[in-house]
């Protein structure tokens, strides 16, 4: 009795953990969001105001008021590198780090060896092996989560796995990789997958089991099959859980790509950081560091454009 | 006296026993375990519904009137008695008794179309085209005056028009019974007289038999052919049983002024507030 609910308990943290999870996510998604909805918001103003001066004027300062914050905290930022570069001069400032990054960027994609190819190539190398791991995890993540979602028994049979696992930092799994599959590539590829099917099997779950009972009462009363009440029901209301869990999983993903690369060799932006560290180019440790920060926000935005696409609201 | 439980009624035409008896609960008990331990909702509810027959269940929150609208639904089991309908009995929900929610429950990411389309598709789809399955659809809509509305989402239309593609949803089922759960209770006054004009409209045609759960004394009146009144929960079981033998088709602004009509609604009253009253919550 005892053990039964404890393990139920501890699902109920897990699920509460990842909802709040959630919720900062989406406030964050909120944030971002704000320059894209600007145009709609003017769009409005044109037509309900005729007075042309006041609009010009009002849409100046929307504009000025949208652009002057984040243009200043890039500025502060900006300074305070040049700042930390004067008492540490082994730091490369903005200006090198540009100047060496119109360079890199010449020539994105040179290959002079293996272990010596344009950035565009590591980049590229990097997002198809996060597409590897990520895709192979959102093919188990999301069924599962599907099954663990619908069934009670399902659920309480993967909890004490799920919770065991789920905390394991991804490069404790890096190893395991290396000696099961005996290759560096699939290795990275391995700890991608572990480390990034667990916000999407679990927010999928919490979506699955929180379908209203007014909605299974219609299921019930329709008699509609167990397909039908997947792809009618549970599949459209569980979208938007989904979404956001395969959004903190990319997120996850593109975090481990670095360190799972840096471990590993071959090509790949976190291989090049690594490489470029020991070659002392250290200028292209900032570009790198500048690249996976712009591919992740991209990827972000991306997903957020997608889920918007899809959602029923 | 009009509280009996078996007067023939000119309206009636000649029944025979089954019609009589379409449906019938039989000593019915449910009994909930809850986290506080058990709770006798229902006690020994004995009613015969007649084919064709619109019966009200009305009594004060929490009395347990949609839990008898549940157990003839299917969606619940009683814990002792049983249950049949047309000489069957009820295991789980069917096609034949069709539930309208009082939370429209329609599902917002499908139109209206589609929502009326997923329960014609399960029905008949077996037997009909997809010809004959969209015409059902389209019908069914048409019925409650929304061919205009077909293709909007539930949120983009307003809660009368909701609950409308509720009852047409049920409907297009081609229900021998229709369960109605508070159909109008989260409407305005305006909007809700207006579909039960029109429920009465659409009753007439189809024909078949209604179980409406109300708190509404004059939508119970109106709309009714018995009117069955429950105790106060819990173990609360039918207190009595009124006859409703207005004529119809009944108008509502003629029997504002109509003795009958002030008297059943007065009974009805007198059994809610005066017998039963329920203490301040």
């Amino acid at each position: 009795m005892s053990a039964v609910t404890l393990v139920k308990d501890s699902v109920n943290a897990t699920t509460q953990e990842l909802d709040v999870e959630k919720i900062g996510i989406a406030n964050a998604a909120n944030d971002l969001v704000i320059e894209d909805s600007m145009p709609t918001s003017r769009k409005k103003v044109k037509k309900t105001q005729p007075n042309y001066t006041r609009k010009i004027d009002s849409e100046f300062v929307t504009f000025l008021k949208n652009i002057i914050p984040p243009a200043f905290g890039l500025l502060v930022f900006l300074g305070l590198w040049s700042v930390l570069t004067i008492f540490q001069p082994a730091l490369p400032g903005p200006v090198s780090t540009f100047k060496s990054a119109v360079l890199v960027f010449k020539h994105p994609f040179y290959v002079n060896s293996l272990d010596d190819q344009g950035i565009g190539w590591n980049i590229l190398s990097s997002l198809g092996r996060v597409a590897m791991g990520f895709g192979m995890a959102a093919l188990v993540g999301i069924p599962l989560g599907f099954l663990i979602g619908r069934y009670e028994f399902f659920s309480k049979m993967c909890a004490p796995v799920i919770s065991l696992l789920r905390p394991v930092s991804p490069l404790a799994w890096l190893p395991l990789g290396l000696l099961v599959l005996k290759a560096a590539a699939p290795a990275a590829i391995w700890v991608i997958f572990i480390s990034s099917v667990w916000p999407m099997l679990i927010n999928t779950a919490v979506g699955v089991s929180k379908v209203p009972q007014d909605y299974m009462n219609v299921a019930k009363v329709l008699n509609l099959s167990e397909w039908k009440i997947v792809t009618k029901i549970s599949f459209p209301f569980v979208l938007p859980y989904m979404m956001t869990g395969v959004r903190l999983s990319m997120g996850i993903a593109w975090l481990v790509i670095v360190a799972a690369e840096m471990l590993n060799g071959g090509a790949g932006i976190g291989f090049w950081l690594w490489d470029e560290y020991n070659a002392s180019n250290y200028e292209h440790i900032i570009i790198a560091i500048f690249v996976v920060g712009i591919i992740g926000l991209l990827l972000e935005q991306g997903l957020i454009l997608i889920a918007k696409r899809y959602s029923y609201e | 006296m009009q509280t009996s439980t078996s007067v023939n009624t000119e309206k009636k035409v000649a029944t025979i026993p089954a019609q009589e008896r379409y449906m019938q609960l039989e000593e019915i008990n449910m009994t909930f375990v809850t986290k506080k331990g058990t709770f006798e909702a229902l006690k020994n509810i004995n009613l015969d519904i007649k084919e064709g027959e619109f019966v009200s269940i009305i009594g004060h929150s929490g009395c347990g009137k949609s839990t008898v609208l549940n157990l003839i639904g299917g969606l619940l089991e009683p814990t002792s008695g049983l249950l049949f309908c047309a000489g069957r009995e009820i295991f789980g929900p069917g096609p034949e008794r069709a539930v309208v929610f009082q939370n429209h429950s329609l599902l917002p990411w499908l139109t209206c179309y589609e929502n009326v389309y997923l329960a014609v598709e399960r029905v008949f789809a077996l037997k009909e085209t997809n010809e004959q399955l969209k015409a059902r659809t389209n019908a069914a809509l048409e019925l409650v005056g929304l061919t205009h509305a077909t293709d909007k989402r539930p949120n983009e239309i307003s809660g009368g028009m909701k609950q409308r593609v509720g009852i047409a949803r049920a409907l297009a089922m081609e229900p021998k019974v229709l369960l109605l759960d508070e159909p109008f209770g989260a409407l305005d006054a305006l909007t809700r007289a207006n579909l039960q004009d029109e429920l009465m409209k659409i009753m007439m045609k189809s024909g078949c038999t209604a179980v409406m759960v109300t708190h509404d004394v004059d939508e119970a009146v109106l709309l009714s052919d018995r009117i069955v009144m429950m105790t106060n929960g819990p173990a609360a079981t039918i207190g009595e049983i009124l006859d409703v033998t207005l004529t119809r088709p009944r108008n509502r602004l003629g029997l504002a002024e109509d003795q009958e009509y002030n008297h059943l609604r007065g009974e009805v009253l007198r059994f809610l507030y005066d017998r039963h009253a329920k203490k301040a919550a």
